[in-house]
């Protein structure tokens, strides 16, 4: 027979009618397999869930609060990207959370979350999540849910080996997934000096256990590969945090393909005490480079961003105990760590097995001295020596690993869209349910710790297809909810999620909700520009800067009557909110405002520049439905040519009508 | 490529005219998904998209014995992903190349694990075109073994056995069109 192209492709179009009834339409059953056991997800109206799920929102740049099991929204919180909803990014006290020593970065991809943990268990104080473009690490405190700190990682790029923490929230890990040429050197290299010249770096950010602040400790230079995920180890591994790494091929180009051509890449194990030891007794050496480090404070609502210009680096080559590689099949993606720190579990996500890999045989492998040669002067464990074995058949293209604590992994499937549960120790597959469609992420509340909660597992999806109403070519995002509390995983719910939800984590409500901020104290506000009552509003012209110091409070704005502003000045509108009740924020916009509006919390200030663009009188308002009269809370600025003589002059409440009335205001004395 | 383009909208309008006729076939492939379970992307309706690489090769006379080995082998869902994948496709006539038997074999419900095995031997994750395929290239297979690829002056074998026919690109991956059964080397 003949097999040429052309007879092959005018056969297809005879035969299609017969092939096309079989994909075409959507079997009955469809439905009752994908329909979900919704009772399990149901929380009446006026009752909580039982968890909080912090959610990555990719390429949105945000972090996302999700109740469980009822998949409901809570809140998006704005991290590495401009928000005009409540003006992060664009207040002038929000601005420098997003200063990099590239100047001012307003997106980024968040992909990771790590929630903080004491003795490897969640402690509700905060979140981490990793910048992956401009390299960054963010911390969100877990009672005001707000960015309160972005630090950047110098050496690095493509951060997306990031975060992951030690057992007591010590470090916060960065590791890079492109390797580049370090900032220390020559950076201006031809790309196929590849070889020669990138490198790989992993950052190990120490944490104030006070105040959260975030410091890079000490800096890991490694070969040139990419790290692509990372999990510390926990009880007796604690001390060790281990790295997925692919590309040992070390391509510069097309790694589609090139980077796919060794059957294995490595797991690389770093004894961080090690590290630690090292950094503290002043080894390594201090290079110069320069990096932003943005912190947010509480007391004046402000936030100062400011570069630093130095990092330790220990390069790896000069320290041989300190780090081993492991080989691991294929691109190793996920690298998990099971709850009792026994178990290192490697994900290839082009393997055909899941390898798991075992704590105490890595350190007999390392005592014993049983290598397979190097890599890059590193020690590569022999891979029998350190493997507990291989789980068999488990799917296609394995992606992540998360743990119920009773034994049980649930890995991710990419290319069989599915989640199979697997025992641990004997390797065996237990379960396996389908996900709507190609899942990346999945989730266990507390799966990354040493107790986890359990209960349910959710699956964060890439592809949505006909899961939902098509919204034209973009579908929303998904994740979906499945019980894991008997032997059989059940669908009970799929939710909605925005931008890409990449990692999550869950923790329980409990452990949140008393903690949760209600109010900003207003006597605590120590923002220069804060009005702590109608009696210290006032309107100040500094040059061309005029300063509005201004009250919000149901349901006026104080002053609501400005003039004097003339055309070539900035206008500085300083809104403090005087509630002092919870849920009664005020918001505030000005017509033709080149930025957003402001959404200020009860005893906060924030500040909003406007530069004028042509005379007028222009409104501004609440924007935040505060009270009845919301629709009342007004004002208007009056806006004259460069020249004139009109006087500054403000107020609210005031009745007389003079072009140029005195300055000051009668009403706002209390 | 004109032609890949009229093969495209014939079948897209033979699709059209035969939607949902066929009740008992749609409920048989479903059986065949992964994880013993109803449906996955393959189910989804969709006219417009370029096809997949199931699709396409759905569409090919010449790949009803691979079709039929797919669906047995409860792939249909996992190749109807997003991929990438490169299919290396056996037509008909490789099949028939095998010791008589072996198919009939093969498509028995207690030898699956050995049919996915041999399908799995046929695909890899990424779009490996022609071009590429470098003397001396080996690849590493979804069921976790290599093949390898020759290619003197031109002339492309897989596993120094079997020859590229045709490439066909998918919207997931790219399929070649082989003239022979890849075996997965004994484990």
């Amino acid at each position: 027979m003949s097999l040429s192209p052309s007879k092959l492709l005018l056969n297809s179009a005879l035969v299609v009618a017969a092939a096309g009834t079989l994909y075409s339409c959507k079997p009955k059953s469809a439905e009752a397999a994908a329909g979900g056991d919704a009772a399990k997800a149901y929380v009446a109206p006026g009752k909580y869930d039982e968890f909080y799920n912090v959610v990555s929102g990719g390429f949105n740049g945000q972090m996302a609060i999700y109740g469980l099991p009822s998949g409901r929204l809570f809140k998006i919180i704005p991290v590495f990207s401009q928000f005009p909803e409540n003006g992060y990014g664009y207040s002038e006290e929000t601005k420098p959370m997003l200063n990099t020593s590239h100047g001012y970065v307003p997106w980024d991809d968040l992909h990771h979350i790590a929630l903080s943990t004491t003795d490897g268990q969640h402690d509700g104080r905060w979140a981490f999540g990793n910048a992956n473009n401009t390299p960054r690490i963010a911390r969100i405190n877990l009672s005001t849910f707000r960015t309160e700190e972005i630090l950047e990682i110098p050496n690095s790029a493509g951060n997306h080996s990031s975060p992951f923490i030690t057992e007591n929230t010590e470090y916060v890990v960065a590791g890079t997934r492109f390797s580049v040429p370090l900032e220390d050197g020559n950076t201006d290299v031809p790309i196929s000096t590849y070889k020669d010249n990138f490198k790989g770096t992993v950052s190990f950010i120490g944490i104030d256990q006070q105040t959260g602040h975030m410091g890079i400790d000490f800096q890991l230079e490694l070969p040139g590969v990419n790290f692509d995920l990372a999990r510390a180890g926990k009880g007796k591994s604690k001390d060790w945090f281990f790295f997925s790494c692919y590309n040992s091929e070390k391509a510069n180009t097309l790694l589609e393909v090139n980077a796919s051509a060794k059957d294995k890449d490595f797991i690389m194990a770093v004894n961080w005490k090690k590290a630690q030891e090292y950094a503290r007794a002043g080894k390594g050496k201090k290079v110069a480079v320069k990096y932003a480090h943005n912190i947010l404070s509480e007391k004046n609502h402000t936030a100062t961003s400011t570069i630093e210009k130095e990092v330790l680096v220990l390069n790896v080559k000069d320290f041989p105990d300190m780090v081993y590689f492991m080989p691991c099949p294929k691109s190793p993606h996920g690298c998990d760590t099971d709850p009792s720190g026994e178990y290192i579990i490697g994900s290839g996500k082009l393997a055909a097995v899941i390898p798991v890999f075992s704590f105490d045989k890595i350190q007999k492998a390392i005592a014993e001295k049983n290598y397979d040669g190097d890599y890059d002067g590193i020690p590569v464990l022999k891979y029998e020596a350190v493997l507990h074995g291989e789980v068999q058949k488990p799917g296609l293209g394995p992606l992540h690993t998360e743990f119920d604590g009773k034994g049980n992994a649930y890995t991710s499937m990419f290319v069989s869209s599915e989640i199979v549960k697997w025992d641990i120790k004997t390797l065996k597959v237990l379960d396996r349910v389908p996900t709507y469609y190609s899942i990346g992420h999945l989730s266990v509340p507390g799966g990354p710790t040493k107790k986890p909660w359990g209960k349910y597992v959710v699956a964060y999806n890439k592809i949505t297809k006909d899961r939902y109403l098509p919204t034209g070519p973009e579908l929303t995002q998904s994740a979906q909810l499945y019980d894991i509390s008997g032997d059989k995983m059940k669908l009970v719910l799929d939710f909605p999620t925005t931008g890409e939800p990449h990692y999550a984590e869950s923790i329980p409500a409990d452990i949140l909700m008393p903690k949760s901020k209600k109010i900003y104290k207003i006597e605590e506000n120590e923002h220069p520009y804060a009005a702590k009552g109608e009696g210290q509003t006032k309107v100040e012209r500094k040059g061309k800067e005029v300063h509005v110091w201004m009250t919000a409070i149901r349901s006026h704005l104080t002053p609501d009557n400005i003039e004097g502003v003339k055309l070539g000045d900035d206008v500085y509108f300083h809104v403090t909110n005087l509630e002092q009740d919870w849920d009664v924020p005020h918001g505030f916009a000005i017509k033709g405002a080149n930025n957003a509006e402001l959404l200020i919390m009860p005893g906060e200030t924030q500040t909003l520049k406007w530069t004028p663009d042509r005379t007028g009188v222009f409104p501004f308002y609440c924007t935040d439905f505060c009270s009845a009269l919301h629709q009342e809370m007004q004002g208007y600025i009056r806006v004259s040519p460069a020249g004139s003589n009109v006087a500054l002059s403000y107020g609210t409440g005031k009745t007389n009508t003079a072009a140029a009335a005195p300055k000051g205001d009668s009403t706002a004395k209390p | 490529m004109k032609k890949i383009i009229y093969f495209a909208t014939v079948a897209g309008l033979a699709l059209s005219l035969n939607a949902c006729n066929n009740e008992s076939t749609e409920a048989k492939t479903s059986e065949s998904a992964p994880s013993g379970l109803s449906v996955g992307q393959s189910a989804v309706q969709d006219d417009e998209s370029q096809k997949d690489v199931v699709k396409v090769a759905a569409g090919s006379a010449d790949h009803s014995t691979l079709v039929a080995a797919v669906k047995q082998a409860g792939l249909v869902d996992a190749l109807s992903n997003a991929g990438p994948f490169t299919v290396f496709a056996p037509t008909n006539a490789a099949f028939d190349k095998l010791p008589a038997g072996t198919v009939e074999g093969l498509m028995k419900e207690d030898k699956k694990a050995d049919l996915q095995d041999i399908l799995q031997y046929h695909v890899y994750v990424g779009i490996i075109k022609q071009e590429l395929m470098q003397d001396g290239m080996t690849l590493g297979q979804v069921n976790g073994g290599n093949i390898t690829i020759s290619n003197k002056d031109g002339k492309i074998m897989i596993n120094n056995s079997t020859t590229i026919v045709a490439s066909i690109p998918a919207s997931n991956g790219i399929i070649h069109v082989i003239d022979g059964v890849l075996l997965p080397p004994a484990k």
